[in-house]
Order: structure tokens, then C-alpha cells, then sequence
């Protein structure tokens, strides 16, 4: 079980400085209903975005918008608890300035 | 009936963006398709191009190229949390014409180097996602975007580490957890001026500087800070394998990373300008998909061409040549009016003769060897600390001999341990 006790930093800060065109009506990651929570937790800390969050009561929670469209989720969890992992579409998404 | 174009190259990267334009200057009609809103809108990089593979294709690239920096100053530290044990070496012969390598950032690059496809005749839509390749029987025949079929004689798959179209051209399968590392990076920034003073830089140089051990505290992988125009490029590096087994999560690696002692005082009164994240492909030769099938190739980092060697990073300049060799086979391919896959394996066998697959073949396993030494990450960095502290530490007790000095830490990783990893490593390299 993940202790996220000493985590200090809020990602969320990091990702409000870039530049973002969320598609709200598509997911382009969609994460199955009842995830193995050894999985979910592999995302928790490899996620760079922080998407895949525990709730203060362990619940498992994941928003795509913020999304860095890296892939790690897609490399860690492809096969066990994604239904879905694609691009946005085009032109959707993270818009680098200067990458 | 003729095909909508020669060629259709997915993906305006660096692989992407050179194929397109050495084939339109060769009168090939030629469609760069790239998802983002603009070329450079979903790609990252530490990072450094070294400049070799693209003087090949553009010799007066410096001329116009948005290159941050010239790096003249290397430097490969070991970190404990507190502690900082560095080699650095500065050299004008660094930044000489055959060895040059530039700090980047691939937003403004990679739109330069889209302009010069444009610029040559290529046909450049952004914003426009592929969502599969279209077949005729086994053949790729072109690709299919936004729900309509476009036809080319042949696809250049480059559309980057999340390579979703070679999948669906069959060449490649996912790629492994081992084989794959995440990389994060915040831009600061700071002014020119400030940058040039704290790295003892000249105007237009400066550094490049890697990190093992604390920066990913003990996992597999690193720490990365490269010295932009008027901002800094800071991340990390790390194996998603070894990585998920972490106790903080990157983000938080992160941020300690920059708070290190040595580390805080270069970034000071800087300014979040952006934070990315990307793969990386450091599996090596043994990830490389299949390159080519009917009217098909592949190139850049879909081709998983990139080596990571913790004090040579590269796959730029691998996308670079490899989209440079893709286009001039599918060019010569399109002349016999052959796009056949026994026509286009020619490119297979010109990537082996290039730097490009020798690089890779030589490399070929030094990703096992990383992955399979931890002490680089948590060991070595505190034994070469205790040395450097035993050396430099003066508090008025008499003196120790410096073979104990040296010794004293080594023996307790064990010399054994030592001289078999020198060994191995070297072997690797």
C-alpha cells in the first residue's frame, strides 16, 4: 500500500503552467472498473502527470485531463487495467512550447 | 490508379520531418502528417543534438537552425543526497565542426525543421491524428486519418516511442516495462546572462551534465540538466520496471532532485516554464522492430533507434540519419517503381552500414548491463563520496595514508564486486 504521507509537492501546479486543448467529450485512457490495486499503484508512482491518484480513503482515481501523453500507463498497465489507451485526437491534448 | 502520393510520412519529429524533406527535394510528392497542433507540439528532449547527422542532410543548418547552445563543458556526476563527486571536462574542441552538439528544445526545433520540409515542396498537415495504416491485402498502401483513406506508394512510419502504427502494421509488438524508461523535465527559466555566469559559459555555450545515484534515489536511471539560450532543461530518467517499485512517485523524485545542494543554487530565482514527460526506448538493439514490409518503413524512435550510455545519450541524431536513409531508399524505391518490401529492405542493410545500427550493435548490451548493476545507482556514489570526503575532510586529526583513504571504501562495496563491474561495464561499452 502506497504512503503518500512525505509526498510534498503538488503536481497539479507543475502541469497549470502548460497548455493544454482538453477534448472533454472523449477519454482517450480509459481505466477498467476495479482495478488490481498491485497495478493501479505501479501508475500512482510512475504516472508523471499524476493522473492515478489514491483518495485520503484508498480509493483509486484517474482524470486523462492533464494527461503528458507519455505512455507509461500504456508500457506498465497496457494488458491488466486499461480498456482504452490511445492519442487524443488530433490536435487535442498537451501542446508543447518548448519540449 | 495512382496512388494519392509517393509517400506519406506519419509523424513530423525529426525522423519525420527529414524523410519528408529529403524526399520532396528529391521531386517525390510527399504528405508529413503529424498529430499535434504543430510540429514539436508533442515531442521532448532533454536535451542535446549532436549535429553530425543533421550537417548530412542540411549542411547550413547553423545558419537559421533554433539551437540553444553549443555544449563545450560535459560533466557526469555521482550524487548521494547530499553529496556531489564530478568529472568535468571543458573543451573548445567539443564544439568543432565534426563534433558539435547543440542544447534544443524541440518545440521551436522541430517546427524549423517542419518548415524545411514545407519549404521543399512537402505537403505538412498538423493536427490531423492517423488512426491506421490502410492495407491492400499485405501491402501498406497509405494510412487512415480522420476517418478517410489517403494512398501513398509508401508510408514512412515515424510517429515516435508510442509507436501505435507499427503495431498495427504488424512490425512491432508493445515494448517491455525493462525496455522502456519515463522521462520528466521541467524548463526553467532564468535570464542569458545568469545562465552563462553560473556555468561558466561563453556566449551561445554551455553545458551538458548527467547524474547517477540520489537523483532517482538508487533506481535505475538519472539525472539530466542541460543549459538553454535563457533557461535550464532539468529531469530525471528512469527504467519504468525498476521505477514502480519506488517509494515516492516521480513527480516527488523530482522535485528532490532539484532540491539537491548542488543542484538548488544553479536553478535559484528560476521559473517553471513548462513541465513534459516522455519515453524513452532504451531496451536497445534487442527492441528494434521489424524495419520494413511492403510499401512500408520505419524510422526515428518508432524504430527504437537510441542508446543510452550514462554519459552519451542519443537518438536524435539516430532519427535523424535514419529518416535521412529511409527516404533516400523509398526515393530510389519510387524511381523503379518497386516499393515492394524485398526493394525496401535495402534500408536494413544501409542502416547496418551506417553509425546508426553499428552504434546499436555495439551497445547491444550495455541496457542489460545497467539494469543488471545497481550498485551505479546505490553503491558507487556513496563509495566515490567516502573517498573524496576522506581526502578533503581536514579536522586536525593526524593524517591517514591515501592508499587507506581509497581503499577503506572500496573494500566495504567489495574490490571483487568493483572489478567485476569495471569489467562488465567495460565490456558493455
Amino acid at each position: 500500500m502506497i504512503d503518500a504521507a512525505s509526498w510534498t509537492v503538488n503536481v497539479d501546479e507543475k502541469l497549470a503552467v502548460d497548455k493544454f486543448n482538453v477534448d472533454e467529450e472523449n477519454a482517450h485512457i480509459v481505466v477498467r472498473s476495479r482495478p488490481s490495486e498491485a497495478e493501479f499503484d505501479k501508475l500512482v508512482l510512475c504516472c508523471p502527470a499524476g493522473l492515478y491518484k489514491r483518495t485520503p480513503e484508498g480509493e483509486t482515481e484517474f482524470d486523462y485531463a492533464g494527461c503528458l501523453e507519455c505512455g507509461t500507463c500504456r508500457i506498465l498497465c497496457g494488458d491488466t487495467i486499461l480498456e482504452k489507451w490511445t492519442f487524443p485526437q488530433g490536435g487535442m491534448g498537451v501542446s508543447y512550447r518548448y519540449g | 490508379m495512382a496512388a494519392d502520393f509517393d509517400a506519406i510520412v506519419v509523424g513530423a519529429g525529426c525522423a519525420g520531418s527529414v524523410a519528408a524533406y529529403v524526399l520532396a527535394a528529391k521531386g517525390k510528392s510527399v504528405l508529413l502528417v503529424e498529430r499535434g497542433e504543430d510540429a514539436g507540439s508533442k515531442n521532448m528532449t532533454g536535451g542535446r543534438l549532436y549535429a553530425h547527422a543533421l550537417r548530412e542532410v542540411l549542411p547550413h543548418f547553423e545558419d537559421n537552425a533554433p539551437l540553444e547552445r553549443k555544449i563545450t563543458t560535459e560533466r557526469i556526476s555521482l550524487i548521494t543526497q547530499d553529496e556531489c563527486t564530478t568529472v568535468s571536462f571543458a573543451s573548445p574542441r567539443l564544439g568543432e565542426a565534426a563534433c558539435d552538439s547543440y542544447a534544443v528544445l524541440r518545440g521551436p526545433f522541430d517546427r524549423w525543421l517542419a518548415s524545411q520540409a514545407e519549404d521543399a515542396g512537402a505537403e505538412c498537415v498538423f493536427g490531423i491524428a492517423v488512426e491506421d495504416v490502410l492495407w491492400d491485402e499485405d501491402r501498406i498502401a497509405g494510412i487512415v486519418a480522420g476517418g478517410d483513406a489517403l494512398t501513398a506508394e509508401v508510408v514512412i512510419i515515424a510517429d515516435g516511442v508510442n509507436s501505435l502504427l507499427t503495431e498495427k502494421a504488424k512490425l512491432a509488438s508493445r515494448p517491455r516495462p525493462h525496455q522502456i524508461a519515463v522521462g520528466v523535465k521541467e524548463t526553467i527559466a532564468l535570464s542569458e546572462r545568469v545562465i552563462s555566469d553560473r556555468f561558466c559559459a561563453a556566449d551561445g555555450e554551455g553545458s551538458a551534465w548527467l547524474f547517477a545515484g540520489a537523483a532517482t534515489q538508487g533506481h535505475v536511471g538519472g539525472g539530466f540538466l542541460y543549459t538553454n539560450r535563457d533557461s535550464i532543461s532539468i529531469g530525471l530518467v528512469a527504467t519504468l520496471s525498476d521505477l514502480c517499485t519506488s517509494a515516492v512517485p516521480i513527480y516527488q523524485m523530482m522535485e528532490d532532485f532539484k532540491a539537491h545542494p548542488s543542484i538548488a543554487p544553479l536553478l535559484r530565482g528560476g521559473s517553471l516554464a513548462e513541465y513534459s514527460g516522455h519515453l524513452i526506448p532504451e531496451g536497445g538493439l534487442a527492441m528494434v522492430p521489424e524495419l520494413c514490409r511492403d510499401g512500408c518503413l520505419v524510422a526515428g524512435d518508432a524504430a527504437m533507434l537510441c542508446i543510452n550510455l550514462g554519459y552519451q545519450v542519443r537518438g536524435m541524431d539516430y532519427a535523424i540519419a535514419s529518416g535521412r536513409i529511409a527516404a533516400e531508399v523509398a526515393a530510389e524505391a519510387l524511381d523503379a517503381g518497386d516499393t515492394s518490401a524485398n526493394r525496401l529492405s535495402a534500408y536494413k542493410l544501409k542502416l547496418s552500414e551506417s553509425f546508426v545500427l553499428k552504434d546499436m550493435q555495439a551497445h547491444r548490451d550495455f541496457p542489460a548491463f545497467m539494469e543488471g548493476t545497481p550498485r551505479i545507482f546505490k553503491g558507487y556514489p556513496e563509495m566515490a563520496a567516502d573517498i573524496m570526503r576522506g581526502m578533503f575532510a581536514v579536522d586536525g586529526s593526524p593524517v591517514r595514508p591515501m592508499k587507506r583513504i581509497a581503499m577503506e571504501p572500496v573494500k566495504r562495496m567489495g574490490v571483487l564486486t568493483l572489478l567485476k563491474d569495471v569489467r562488465r561495464g567495460m565490456r558493455a561499452l
